[in-house]
C-alpha cells in the first residue's frame, strides 16, 4: 500500500476560543475546506471516521456529524485512541479503501474545551483521586520525573522543546499562542505539578481539522491538485496505566515507527521533518528516542547538541505544535506535515521528501504513526 | 459562616476491593497473589496474567521502593487546596504490586530520588484509611518480604 493511498485535501478552523460553536459547526467548517483543497465535491464522500471530542462523549457521534453533514455514507465510525485516533483514523480510512469498503473518505475532529468545559483536562483519576491525583499532566509528570531519575533528563532539556515550540508559533498567524519563550523565563516559570511548569502543557483550543483520503490513481482521475502520498503508517499500543507499566519511560512510538518504517522502506534518517505530538514537552523527548533518532535516554541532550529549530538536525513541530500552534490533539500535526511536503508551510523547511508525524493519547497509552512523502 | 471542607473524592468501594479497603482500617495493606504466582494491586476479578480466578488476599510487608513521583502546585480540586504542595508517588512493594499513594513526612533531610526505599504509612483521612509512604530511615531495618 505504500504510496498507494494520499492525503488530497486539508482544513482546518481558527484555533482558540471560539465560543458558541458547536464541534458539529466546527467539524464542517473544517471539512467543507478540506473538500474546497482537495478540489471535490461532498456527495463524493462515502467514508467517515471521526475522532470524538474529547470533553463530551456522545454516542453515534459520526452518524449526528453524517446527518449535519447531510450524508449518508458506506462506513460511518467514531474511533477511542484518544490523541491517536486521527492517525489511526486515517490508515483505516487507507485500508478500507484499499478493501472496497469506501472510496473517498474524511478523517476529522472538533473540540470546544476552551469555550466549553474542559473538566476532562482537571479529573479526578478514578481511586486514585484521594490521594491528589487529578488532571492530564500528572500522569506525564510522573513519567518526566522517572525519566529524569532514569536517565538525567533536566528540566532544561524539556524547556528547550518549549521554547522552540513558542519560536515557531510566534512566527504562525495561525497559532493560538504567538508570545515567544526564552529558557531563562521557562526556568524561572514556577511549577505546576512539578516537575513540570505551565509551558511543559499544551494549549486547551477549540477548533476543528479535517483531511480527505483517497487512492493516489482516484486523485489523479479528479485532478487533485496537491495530493500527498501515504508512505507508511503504523500503531503501537500499551494497557498498563502509568502505576502499573513495567518501563515506564518508553513509549509505544517503538511499535508504530518500526511498522511505519518498514511499511515506508524508510529509516529516521530518511526523514526531513517530523511533526511530533508534544501535549506535554517529556512527550517528543521520548518518543524520538523510541524511533531511533537518538539511543534511549539521550533525547534531552538530542535537544541543544542536535537541534529541532528551522536551522536544527531535525525541524520539529514547524507550524508550533500542542504547545503553541493549538492544544487540538493531533490532525494539526498531519495538517502540518502535508504542508511540509506540499512545499507550502509557513514555515517551509527547505527540499522536504520525507515527512514523519506523530500522534499518541492516553498517558502514553495509545501511539499511532504517519510518514508522508513526495 | 461555618466553613465546609470539600472532601477528597472517596474510593469506590465494591464487592472486589472492599477487603482491601477494610484491612487498611485494620492496620495492614494487602494485595492479590494467584496460584500461579502473579502478584498485583489494583483489586480485580480476574488474574491479569493466566486469567484465573484463583487468588488470595497476601499481607504487604510495607517495605516499598519510590518509582517515581509529583508535586502538585495547583489544586486541581477544592479538597486539595489546603494541603498544596503535595507529594503524589507510584511505588512498587516488595513484594511486586505497585499503587498510587502519597510520600508523607518530608521533613526527612534525604531528597527524594527514584528506586529509593520506603515504608508504609497507614493514615486515616476520613472514612478511609490510605495506604501512605514515608523515605525509610537508616535506622528503620527492612522486613524479609513473604514468600
Amino acid at each position: 500500500m505504500r504510496g498507494k493511498y494520499v492525503i488530497a485535501g486539508v482544513g482546518e478552523t481558527r484555533f482558540g476560543s471560539l465560543p458558541g460553536r458547536s464541534t458539529y459547526s466546527l467539524n464542517i467548517e473544517a471539512i467543507s475546506l478540506a473538500l474546497g483543497d482537495a478540489g471535490i465535491e461532498k456527495p463524493l464522500i462515502d467514508g467517515l471516521f471521526v475522532k470524538y471530542p474529547t470533553s463530551q462523549f456522545e454516542p453515534l457521534y459520526a452518524h449526528r456529524l453524517a446527518e449535519a453533514l447531510g450524508l449518508q455514507p458506506r462506513v460511518a465510525m467514531v474511533s477511542d485512541q484518544a490523541g491517536a485516533s486521527n492517525i489511526s483514523l486515517i490508515s483505516l480510512a487507507a485500508m478500507s479503501i484499499e478493501n472496497g469498503q469506501c472510496d473517498i473518505a474524511v478523517v476529522c475532529f472538533a473540540d470546544n474545551p476552551k469555550s466549553g468545559s474542559r473538566a476532562a483536562y482537571a479529573r479526578p483519576r478514578g481511586d486514585d483521586a484521594i490521594f491528589g491525583l487529578f488532571g492530564t499532566a500528572a500522569g506525564y509528570a510522573l513519567i518526566a520525573q522517572r525519566h529524569m531519575g532514569q536517565y538525567g533528563t533536566t528540566r532544561s532539556h524539556l524547556g528547550e522543546i518549549a521554547v522552540a515550540a513558542r519560536e515557531h508559533g510566534a512566527k504562525n498567524p495561525s497559532a493560538q499562542l504567538r508570545k515567544r519563550l526564552s529558557l531563562d523565563d521557562y526556568m524561572a516559570e514556577a511549577p505546576l505539578v512539578s516537575p513540570f511548569c505551565r509551558h511543559d502543557c499544551a494549549l486547551v483550543s477549540d477548533g476543528g481539522a479535517a483531511v480527505v483520503v483517497m487512492s493516489a490513481a482516484r486523485a489523479r482521475q479528479l485532478q487533485v491538485r496537491a495530493p500527498v502520498a501515504i508512505l507508511g503508517f503504523g500503531q503501537g499500543h500499551t494497557a498498563w496505566d502509568v502505576a502499573q507499566r513495567p518501563d515506564m519511560t518508553t513509549t509505544q512510538a517503538v511499535a508504530s515507527g518500526a511498522t511505519a518504517f518498514r511499511m515506508a522502506g524508510l529509516h529516521p534518517r530518511d526523514i526531513d521533518v517530523a511533526q511530533i505530538y508534544d501535549c506535554f514537552t517529556i512527550t517528543p523527548l521520548m518518543t524520538l528516542e523510541d524511533y531511533g533518532f537518538c539511543a534511549k535516554g539521550s533525547g534531552g541532550p538530542f535537544m541543544h547538541d542536535i537541534g529541532i529549530g528551522l536551522d536544527g538536525g531535525l525541524p520539529m513541530n514547524t507550524s508550533g505544535g500542542l504547545l503553541s500552534a493549538t492544544g487540538m490533539p493531533g490532525m494539526q500535526l498531519v495538517i502540518e506535515g502535508v504542508r511540509q511536503v506540499r512545499q507550502e508551510a509557513n514555515l517551509q523547511v527547505p527540499s522536504v521528501r520525507n515527512c514523519l508525524v506523530s500522534n499518541q493519547g492516553g498517558t502514553m497509552h495509545t501511539h499511532s504513526t504517519l510518514i508522508l512523502g513526495t | 459562616m461555618e466553613h465546609i471542607k470539600a472532601a477528597l473524592p472517596q474510593p469506590q468501594i465494591t464487592s472486589v476491593n472492599q477487603t482491601y479497603w477494610d484491612s487498611l482500617k485494620a492496620g495492614d495493606l494487602m494485595f492479590q497473589q494467584c496460584a500461579c504466582g502473579h502478584r498485583w494491586l489494583p483489586a480485580r476479578t480476574e488474574c491479569p496474567s493466566c486469567l484465573a480466578r484463583d487468588w488470595q488476599w497476601k499481607k504487604a510487608t510495607g517495605d516499598a521502593r519510590l518509582v517515581t513521583w509529583v508535586v502538585y502546585h495547583h489544586a486541581y480540586h477544592p479538597s486539595v487546596a489546603d494541603r498544596l504542595p503535595y507529594t503524589v508517588a507510584v511505588v512498587e512493594l516488595a513484594e511486586g504490586p505497585r499503587l498510587v499513594t502519597n510520600i508523607v513526612e518530608q521533613d526527612h533531610p534525604e531528597p527524594l530520588r527514584v528506586d529509593m526505599p520506603l515504608a508504609l504509612r497507614i493514615e486515616v483521612e476520613g472514612d478511609t484509611s490510605l495506604p501512605r509512604f514515608a523515605v525509610r530511615p537508616p535506622g528503620e531495618a527492612e522486613t524479609m518480604a513473604p514468600h
